[in-house]
């Protein structure tokens, strides 16, 4: 009960008209942000910290400000992942696989509010997550040595199967491509450069973005130059909008799949050195496993967007459990918050909840006023947003162009990620063209290093000894169900597609 | 190039003709930047921040500072950046720190040296700890050092910077300094910023951090670790004065990561001067001390021709010491 008189107080402190105000404004800019791709919630932040200092908010406002901005990046990411299959941020890239072909079908207001119903959900659940369990969770986050972090990426690589693709070895090949292109930069375990050919911007490797926005954004604009020349067909495609809010049946079925992926999206939070992406992976691959019985994950399941969506949101808030009660950024953003904690003369760690009380309760009070300002104002703004699918591609294509250069650029203004960007944007192309899925490119490149480095430290660690990946209960478990969910799929899959097959047979016999 | 400096002297000779007191903190930047070379949450871009936003508060500038990320190659692509292209900018300051000094010292900036750019002031140093669980059995820097130098196998050294970086010099400087003869010998694991590093200290996967004191300070309240020892000449002031130094336990070892600015090479010697004041004024000022205590900086009191010297010292220091381990040739 201690636990709800401080809520209590919390939500005293942050239910001011001035703090409500700013986590309007927050939430607002923070939407339009995410939406936008190369700016994501960590930019967004960023950028908006000298906003707070120079309004001259104390501690509790100014976080306000910033976490409304974090929660509404991660709610906005989704906005272009659907209409134009082109993720706002790292998340959000899974929400394009179901998200893209529902707004082509018809259903891009439904999928706009499904999604922006289970990001409520996930950062609602994450949100009770963090304050009822926030100190016992940290346990968790204790668990994971480098050895658990390698089994938990190889886990995710291991369901990667047939998630993008149904072509197996393009996914293999793809996810190759995406290990390989991690390889890039000044090795963290022995500080030699790798693959940079002298070229200081490739030292830190190839960021992430960078290699998102060219994939998918400048891909797309190729495709759409090389197919549309000219206005021959480009009005040949009939556009519907169809219904704005999701059915009944709809948000039933997709309710169990919702409160599952919160959950796993919290825990892939919690972990420092897991985050937002892995959490909305993990959360679509298992939920493919587990609900995709007729195979209609990646052609526009309406599952298959409340999944990642639930998860990536609940991740944010699980990323905050590190960042107050260990100090440990848990993901890009958090890093940017707790460097604006530092700046505040707020030392988070162990002590912050005991010493600081009303400054984590007015922030978590903050989370629950920003959650429901998101979605009061999502839900309104559906039926704006869809607009944009009206918009001929002739004049759409060259605004998300030049979003994308902007974007890029204003990360790190430098002109050397815009040429990456463009490289990107070419074998993005050629890919698709290919018939290779570019999801896991990207998180081959996302996770490759972690996973790299997590594999290096647990060897070095026992002195070159392999069973150190083995040694504990809990990377045994994570194995299991790596191993599992690779060769499941594999096994079961065929014997299920030849009853399918046997099934149709004797259906299409029928009929005829 | 040669014209934009004659016009910047003339100008400057201008001003200074022009005002009674021709004094070097007259020049006020009119959009004052501060460059973070790194991603935003890092300790170059707190530098800025804080700097930036303490500069306001004491009325030394009159706007904002503006703080650029620009990241990549561990500060190289801004220092590239800064002399290719902004050299004559008066406006500009850029956080900077050992790091820095340890990778021009590497030359991991591919064909920059320290002397392209201006030192301007370091606004207080970080210093380096060595720290255990607090359930560990190791309690003094000697216990930790007796076991490495008899099996460098049974210890495993956490830090957040990559193999080379200074949070692993720190470590090879201290064993260096007691006798370890073959240093290489040394296993260190490169995490992901301190913070992660000290979080595989609690979990038990290693067994002692390097970093530096404001990365263990919320834990050791908390008393979760133990500091074994500071790698500092006196023991610090205030609450950190229970931290037993390296040297009071017979290891002469000192590691300072410092945090400071360096400005573009051909910066007008009046702007120079006026940040080297400017940043001097906000050193002294009290919202300083309270910050530097809060994060558990110690003080570096430097600027201008000192600063520069300091960090060319710390340059021939770092190049001595990675020649030695041979991480350069």
């Amino acid at each position: 009960m201690e636990t709800l008189n401080s809520l209590a107080d919390g939500f005293v402190i942050a239910l001011t008209w001035q703090n409500l105000l700013l986590a309007l404004l927050g939430c607002f800019l923070g939407t339009i942000m995410g939406a936008l791709p190369g700016l994501g919630p960590s930019n967004g932040v960023a950028i908006l910290i000298p906003l707070a200092f120079t309004l001259g908010l104390g501690a509790t406002p100014s976080l306000i400000l910033l976490t409304s901005v974090y929660y509404g990046a991660m709610y906005g990411g989704r906005i272009s992942s659907i209409l134009l299959n082109i993720p706002g941020d790292e998340p959000a890239m899974m929400t394009c696989l179901d998200g893209y072909p529902m707004a082509q079908q018809g259903r891009a207001g439904e999928a706009l509010s499904l999604s922006g119903i289970a990001s409520f959900v996930g950062a609602f659940i994450a949100t009770w997550g963090l304050i009822l369990l926030a100190p016992q969770l940290v346990k968790i986050a204790l668990l994971f040595g480098p050895a658990e972090y390698f089994a938990l990426f190889t886990l995710a690589f291991a369901t990667l199967g047939g998630v993008a693709s149904t072509n197996q070895a393009k996914t293999a090949f793809a996810a190759a491509i995406g290990i390989g292109l991690a390889m890039v930069g000044v090795d963290t375990q022995t500080g030699v450069p790798r693959f940079t050919f002298g070229e200081v911007h490739l030292y830190d490797g190839i960021d992430f973005l960078v290699a998102i926005v060219g994939l998918f954004a400048l891909s797309e604009v190729f495709i759409f130059l090389e197919n549309k020349h000219g206005s021959s067909d480009a009005a040949g495609k009939k556009v519907v909008i169809g219904r704005l809010m999701p059915s009944w049946a709809v948000l039933k079925q997709c309710t169990p799949t919702m409160l599952r992926t919160s959950f796993l999206g919290f825990l892939a939070g919690v972990l420092p050195g897991a985050g937002a992406s892995l959490g909305s992976f993990i959360s679509y691959s298992m939920e493919k496993r587990l609900v995709d019985k007729e195979g209609t994950f990646g052609k526009g399941d309406p599952r298959g967007v409340a999944a990642p969506e639930a998860g990536n949101n609940a991740a944010a808030g699980g990323a905050l459990v590190p960042m107050l009660a260990l100090g440990v950024p848990g993901s890009g953003t958090t890093a940017v918050l707790l460097a604006v904690l530092l700046s505040l003369n707020i030392t988070p760690g162990p002590l912050l909840f005991s010493q600081q009380p009303d400054v984590v309760w007015g922030l978590i009070a903050a989370l629950f006023i920003a959650n429901f300002m998101l979605l009061a104002l999502n839900i309104p703004m559906i039926g704006i947003f869809t607009r944009v699918l009206l918009v001929p591609p002739r004049i759409l294509m060259p605004i998300v162009a030049m979003v994308s250069f902007v974007g890029i650029y204003g990360i790190s203004g430098s002109s050397f990620d815009l040429q990456v960007m463009i490289a990107f944007g070419v074998a993005g192309w050629v890919l698709r063209k290919l018939d290779v899925p570019l999801v896991p490119v990207i998180l081959g490149t996302l996770l490759g290093n972690a996973m790299e480095n997590n594999l290096r430290r647990a060897i070095t660690i026992d002195n070159g000894d392999w069973f150190a990946l083995i040694d504990s209960p809990l990377s045994l478990t994570l194995w299991a169900i790596a191993i599992t969910g690779f060769l499941l799929p594999i096994i079961i899959g065929k014997v299920f597609k030849r009853r399918m097959k046997m099934s149709r047979d004797q259906e299409s016999s029928t009929t005829d | 190039m040669a014209f934009k400096i004659s016009r910047a002297f003339l100008a400057a000779a201008f001003l200074g003709a022009s005002a009674f007191t021709a004094s070097a903190a007259d020049y006020k930047p009119e959009n004052p930047e501060c460059i973070a070379p790194a991603n935003p949450g890092g300790g170059w871009d707190f530098t800025c921040r804080q700097v930036g936003k303490s500069l306001q508060d004491l009325g030394l500038i009159d706007t904002t500072m503006q703080v650029v990320n620009l990241a990549g190659g561990g500060g190289g692509v801004a220092y590239a950046a800064v002399i290719n292209k902004r050299n004559d900018d008066n406006d500009l300051i850029v956080a900077a720190s050992s790091a820095t000094a340890t990778r021009l010292a590497q030359g991991a900036f591919p064909g920059n040296t320290m002397d392209q750019v201006r030192w301007l002031a370091a606004v207080g140093a970080d210093y380096g700890v060595i720290a255990v669980a607090a359930d560990s059995p190791v309690n003094t820097l000697t216990e930790l050092l007796d076991q490495i130098k008899n099996d460098p196998t049974s210890v495993s050294v956490a830090g957040g910077s990559a193999v080379g970086g200074w949070d692993h010099l720190k470590v090879l400087i201290a064993a260096n300094a007691y006798g370890i003869e073959d240093v290489r010998k040394v296993k260190y694991i490169a995490f992901d910023g301190g913070g992660e590093a000290v979080t595989q200290l609690l979990a038990g996967s290693v067994q002692a951090f390097t970093g530096d004191i404001s990365e263990a300070k919320g834990f050791v309240d908390s008393g979760d670790i133990k500091v074994i020892a500071v790698l500092s000449p006196d023991r610090l002031p205030g609450e950190f004065s229970k931290f037993p130094t390296a040297k009071e336990q017979g290891v002469d070892a000192v590691g300072a990561n410092w945090r400071g600015f360096y400005a573009p090479g051909n910066m007008s010697d009046d702007a120079y001067e006026a940040w080297v004041s400017k940043i001097g004024e906000l050193y002294a000022s009290d919202q300083w001390k309270e910050t530097m205590a809060a994060n558990g900086l110690a003080p570096l009191d430097l600027q201008g021709a000192e600063f520069q010297e300091f960090v060319s010292n710390s340059v021939a220091q770092i190049q001595s010491i990675s020649r030695e381990i041979g991480i350069i040739k």
